[in-house]
């Protein structure tokens, strides 16, 4: 039999969580665990070269391939951090061996129901799968059984939950606005048919599922209105969780959202789901940035930055047109690239620290060099300074409001700036002046941290020219 | 479409509706509970009966997944929990019993409006289907927010989730329902074994979910 990547993608993480659930001793479980990841990369990046054709359940296409490549991608640096971050919460005895073996399994599945989500071309499939990516980081969230962690976990699963059944009734009233166009039974939630007939849907059923899906998968984005459960999944949870969650978790609901949005385009006389999007996206940005300010727990402060950064990236979709939907696909790649690197980065501080509350650090560049220049790097890298990558996707996102609908980037610009704010003055208590808190040296992996943070240096001062092609192609893809 | 089998359909569906609201003024979880299985038992005779007047065996499958596991199992082991708990007291309501009910029925009306309008094309059945499910779910997130228990959110959350299940066995040969009614109830398991395994009762003194706020690492 050939090798099959579009298999090979989805069953090496579900392979992978069967062993890892019956192997016991965590080092040989970390390695494992990033192996796979790193098995799962490489028949991700074979996906360029091989394109299987769509089938009734799976689809590969310029648009998901693109957000399977970063998932793996980050999938895999995140677990060679897990390795050491997990390590020294061993030695302090935070975690226990067992829990330690339930960890690396989830974290497979979790990569199995992320990679089937993107990969589904039945919506159907694409919410069991993006079910299955609630549960699993509610119980990786809830790992260490404290106060803060159940009750993080547990609202997490509720707001989640509602977030899930209301994508649920919106996918249903999709299929009921296909059924009489493609008629009954599984072609009526097969994407690629449904894209193909839309225009011939009623109007006012897509307009109705629309607020649905929106309202549902939004939750899971993180929107504004919607985000309660964020701040508390990523404060909580074990730190590459944190990571994954942010850097991944919320592109593929948003990616749910960005189909659904296609499918909407195509009938002329649906409502443009635009508005909507910028509406919401413009609400989360400005919230997120003015929340800010009163952060007392670092993890909590990242995590705000996360619903900050998900607001501009909806708000530039919802702009559409090809520049700004390539600004808004380049802010994703950074953004989930530079936040999963300042999780690695505050992992490990929090670690050295022995807590997570900003007050008690401080004078990290002193003590922990390596570490707090990294910590450093990264915050500037996601203000948005230049040279660094998400500079060019901000300007890019900027530019392009400025030259639509000037009022519309007074307020972007606003949230920008105060969100930039925020986020130094918390700095310099963490990084500079007196140390405070224990200084001992760090037992830490810094090739992930500086890895990714190598690639959003090198984005944001070159670009090679096939990359910008791809993704040129990918947000005409997306109209 | 048979007369008599259209007006069958229409009664369960809409007697899951009227139960949504005794679920509504229900202040003893007790009774919620028995009130809940009710609610699931109906559901099940609802879609037994799709399954019959669509002649689409799989969703006999649903119908006995929500008898067993819905209307048998979760209710006996939830009552066994709120004993061990030890909170088989009242339920506090954030809301009254008159306001709740009156945002519940504009909350009908609201489904009503917007459901019937959006169908003209669908046919008779679907659409009534379609307007009590999305009754039924809005009057679910409604319990959810007028309770501050947690037992008692998770009763308005599987509620909610029998007007998904309605919705989505109305709409005539929709793949993978029976695909996504076990997905759901795998959800609900888990929130239910939650509850008991992270012994929240025990770790909070509560499951009051305001009680919980209090441990937030905001907080000074």
């Amino acid at each position: 039999m050939s090798f099959n990547p579009l298999a090979a993608v989805l069953l090496i993480p579900a392979f992978a969580a069967a062993l890892l659930a019956l192997l016991p001793g965590y080092r040989i479980g970390a390695r494992l665990n990033a192996l796979a990841a790193l098995a799962t990369l490489a028949s991700a990046i074979s996906l360029f070269f091989v394109r299987p054709q769509p089938g009734p359940y799976l689809l590969v296409d310029d648009l998901n391939s693109t957000f399977i490549v970063l998932t793996t991608f980050v999938g895999f640096t995140t677990s060679v951090f897990s390795a050491s971050y997990i390590d020294h919460e061993l030695e302090i005895g935070r975690l226990q061996p067992g829990f330690v073996r339930f960890y690396h399994a989830m974290y497979q599945v979790l990569m199995f129901a992320m990679n089937l989500a993107l990969l589904s071309n039945n919506i159907g499939v694409m919410w069991v799968a993006i079910e299955l990516a609630t549960l699993t980081t509610v119980m990786m969230v809830g790992i260490y059984r404290t106060h803060e962690a159940l009750e993080a976990a547990w609202k997490y699963f509720i707001l989640g939950s509602v977030g899930i059944a209301l994508a649920l009734f919106g996918t249903i009233l999709v299929y009921l606005a296909a059924r009489p166009v493609v008629g009954e039974g599984l072609d009526g939630m097969v994407w690629t048919t449904l894209v193909g007939h839309a225009r011939a849907f009623d109007p006012a059923l897509l307009d109705v599922a629309f607020v649905f899906l929106l309202l549902g998968y939004g939750t899971k984005v993180g929107l504004a209105p919607l985000h309660a459960w964020l701040p508390d999944a990523h404060a909580e949870g074990p730190t590459p969780i944190s990571a994954v969650l942010s850097g991944l978790l919320l592109n593929v609901a948003l990616y749910a959202l960005l189909r659904f949005k296609m499918l909407l385009a195509v009938n002329p006389a649906a409502l443009a789901p635009g508005p909507l999007m910028v509406t919401l996206g413009l609400i989360s940005l400005v919230f997120a940035a003015f929340m800010l300010y009163r952060r007392r727990d670092i993890k909590r402060m990242f995590a705000y930055s996360s619903i900050e950064h998900m607001g501009i990236i909806t708000f530039a979709f919802g702009m559409g047109g090809p520049l700004a939907n390539f600004a808004a696909l380049l802010h994703m790649t950074m953004h989930s690239l530079t936040k999963s690197a300042i999780f690695f980065a505050v992992g490990h501080v929090a670690q050295v620290k022995g807590t997570q509350r900003i007050a008690d650090m401080g004078g990290l560049t002193e003590t922990n060099p390596l570490l707090g220049w990294g910590l450093i790097l990264g915050v500037i890298a996601i203000a948005g300074m230049p040279p660094l990558g998400i500079f060019m996707s901000e300007f890019l996102v900027v530019s392009s409001t400025f030259a639509r609908s000037p009022a519309l980037a007074i307020v972007l610009v606003f949230g920008i700036l105060v969100g930039v704010g925020g986020l130094f003055l918390r700095l310099n208590t963490i990084a500079f002046g007196e140390p405070r808190g224990p200084t001992a040296k760090a037992q830490a992996s810094y090739v992930p941290l500086f890895a990714h943070l190598a690639l959003v240096l090198s984005a944001g001062i070159y670009m090679p020219a096939s990359l910008v092609a791809w993704f040129e192609n990918v947000a005409r893809l997306l109209g | 479409m048979n007369g008599i089998y259209f007006d069958i359909a229409h009664l369960l569906a809409g007697l899951l509706v009227l139960i949504s609201f005794f679920q509504l003024y229900q202040d003893r979880l007790y009774a919620l509970l028995n009130v809940f299985a009710l609610h699931a038992f109906v559901l099940a005779l609802s879609v037994a009966w799709q399954a019959f007047i669509q002649d689409a065996p799989h969703l006999y499958v649903t119908a006995a997944l929500a008898l067993l596991f819905k209307a048998i199992v979760i209710p006996v082991a939830l009552h066994r929990i709120i004993i061990r708990l030890g909170i088989h007291r009242e339920i506090e309501q954030v809301v009254g019993v008159g306001p709740a009910m009156l945002a519940g029925m504009g909350l009908v009306a609201l489904a009503m409006v917007v459901m019937l309008r959006v169908t003209h094309g669908a046919d008779p059945l679907t659409r009534e289907d379609l307007a009590f499910a999305l009754s039924v779910v809005l009057l679910g997130l409604l319990m959810m927010v007028t309770r501050r228990n947690a037992v008692g959110q998770v009763v308005g959350f599987m509620s909610l989730e029998n007007g998904l299940v309605l919705a989505a066995t109305g709409a005539k040969g929709m793949p993978l329902v029976v695909e996504i009614s076990v997905a759901f109830s795998i959800l609900i398991a888990f929130i239910v074994i939650g509850i008991f395994l992270f012994r929240i009762r025990e770790r909070f003194d509560t499951v009051d979910v305001q009680a919980l706020d209090r441990f937030r690492g905001e907080r000074p």
